[in-house]
């Protein structure tokens, strides 16, 4: 398990710094695909397979998706490479660089001075569910307060725009003029 | 419970999942043909069986054209992506008793993630041919499967509650009494209509419809790249129809008959279901689908696993 622990480790960072210097915003967000699977590996030998599922079907499945599916609709091409090109000149990475190296440096001296930690434990679905629903009851229904103020305010947003076309029914706008075909056998 | 030969399972239901689907290319044809009153492929082979293997021999033989203005790896990545992830999903497809892969404690769930990753090489494929065709066969593709995914993965809730575990296996062994179908018939009906759609066969074949967008997603692939995102589409047929077999239908259980017979007779029955789907049902209009998906379906999804949840909880205590 530990040699799985520290290939997952290191694909994640190899993918997350790729995805950080991709000037195609696609390969960029197709480089952090692959960081959150690696991260759902790392849970997975941590001990933690619910966590794991749970980072593969929300993030990699369906928020990702989401962010490809903007990026499909903006229809971003070579200018946007360019541009980006423009932007990320090498000056521009010397900020975060320096505030990087702090972060690791107290991360490597942390490491050094900690005993480690015990044997693991798997912990199954259930377990998850009894604390979530259990102790931090209060937590779940906050942030499912929060989910839902968003998802409100998105159709409020969404639908303040359509209203002026809302007059023509949709079934009137795309009466067909001629009878749809037979299905073609492949 | 893990299978006393794991390379024989693993090796064993590559193998076989492999073959049904290429298989199905041919019991598809005939079974449309039988009920659009023709014969369909019957000249190779006994009753046209060869047919499938001069077809793959063809397909092998086609040229792999990349257009020049695709994104050459994306559009290489894509039609692997599909086959990967349903393939993926067989390991925890328990089979009969000892005939599984893997046996996870969240099967399950692994299934689902394993379907919401295929949802990148519908609209990967489609993204990186730059064809405008393709282009809006992936926005539909990413709009229609994301929304069913939503109430697919609840549909199967209610059957997790009455087994109280992800487990496949123990899902298949608290169903030796009763199959899930009698007390979980809606959210049965649900995971179905959810699963076609996942698969992207007629009706909710929108993603590829011909009739508007040449064939969707897929217009730019050729030669064996498109043939991956075909046997994808059927290897993604059989898994639903395992799936459903082993959530509602009690899997392997059965009288007289050994277990993996019974498995096999259940999925075929269902394969059987959505090729007749194909062949009975027209295609909705997009706002169609998307209205019964979010309005309809996913109201139904979650009143099912309100209600499941009351009777656990009063039958519990």
């Amino acid at each position: 398990m530990e040699i799985v622990f520290y290939i997952a480790s290191a694909i994640a960072v190899a993918a997350t710094l790729l995805m950080l210097t991709r000037l195609n915003v696609v390969h960029a967000l197709l480089y952090l695909v692959i960081s959150l699977l690696a991260v759902a590996i790392i849970f997975y030998t941590l001990g933690a397979p619910f966590a794991a599922a749970l980072e593969v079907i929300i993030y990699a499945g369906a928020i990702m998706v989401l962010f490809i599916f903007v990026l499909m609709l903006l229809n971003l091409g070579e200018a946007a490479v360019r541009t980006e090109k423009q932007w990320t000149r090498p000056r521009i990475w010397i900020g975060p660089s320096i505030l990087a190296a702090v972060l690791v440096a107290e991360f490597v001296y942390l490491l050094t001075r900690s005993q480690g930690a015990g044997p693991v434990a798997a912990i199954g679905p259930e377990a998850v569910g009894i604390s979530l629903f259990g102790t931090y009851l209060l937590g779940v229904e906050l942030a499912s307060m929060l989910l839902l103020g968003g998802l409100v305010g998105a159709f409020h947003l969404g639908l303040r725009k359509r209203t002026p076309e809302k007059a023509v029914e949709p079934a009137q706008r795309f009466t067909p003029e001629v009878a749809e075909p037979e299905e073609v056998l492949r | 419970m893990t299978s006393p030969y794991p390379i024989l399972s693993i090796v064993g239901i590559l193998i076989v999942v492999l073959s049904i689907a290429a298989g199905l290319i041919w019991l598809e044809r005939r079974l449309l043909a039988l009920w659009q009153d023709r014969y369909g492929p019957n000249r190779v082979g006994p009753f046209g069986l060869l047919q499938v293997l001069a077809d793959m021999l063809k397909i092998f033989f086609k040229e792999d054209w990349i257009p020049p203005f695709a994104d050459k790896y994306v559009f290489i990545l894509a039609p692997a992506v599909i086959v990967v992830t349903v393939l993926l999903s067989f390991a925890v497809v328990p089979v009969a008793p000892g005939i599984i892969v893997t046996d996870l404690n969240i099967g399950l769930l692994f299934v689902l993630a394993m379907s919401s990753l295929g949802v990148y090489s519908v609209v990967l494929g489609g993204w990186s041919s730059d064809n405008k065709y393709a282009l809006l066969g992936a926005v539909r593709a990413a709009a229609q499967m994301l929304s069913y995914e939503v109430f697919m993965g609840l549909s199967l809730m209610g059957v997790v509650l009455l087994a109280g575990s992800f487990d496949l296996v123990r899902i298949v062994e608290a169903q030796r009494h009763l199959w899930f179908v009698v007390p979980q018939f809606l959210g049965f009906v649900l995971f179905l209509i959810a699963g076609v759609a996942e698969t992207r066969r007629l009706p909710f074949d929108l993603p590829e419809a011909e009739s508007e967008l040449i064939a969707g997603y897929h217009s730019e692939y050729s030669g064996m790249k498109f043939g991956m995102f075909f046997v994808g589409e059927y290897l993604g047929v059989t898994l639903i129809s395992s799936l459903i077999t082993v959530l509602f239908l009690g899997g392997w259980n059965g009288p007289v008959l050994p277990p993996i017979v019974w498995f096999l007779l259940k999925m075929f029955a269902f394969i059987c279901l959505f090729i007749l789907l194909r062949a009975a049902l027209p295609r909705p209009r997009f706002d169609q689908l998307m209205n019964l998906g979010w309005k309809l379906l996913l109201p139904l999804a979650l009143a099912n696993l309100l209600v499941t949840g009351a009777v656990v909880l009063a039958k519990g205590t």
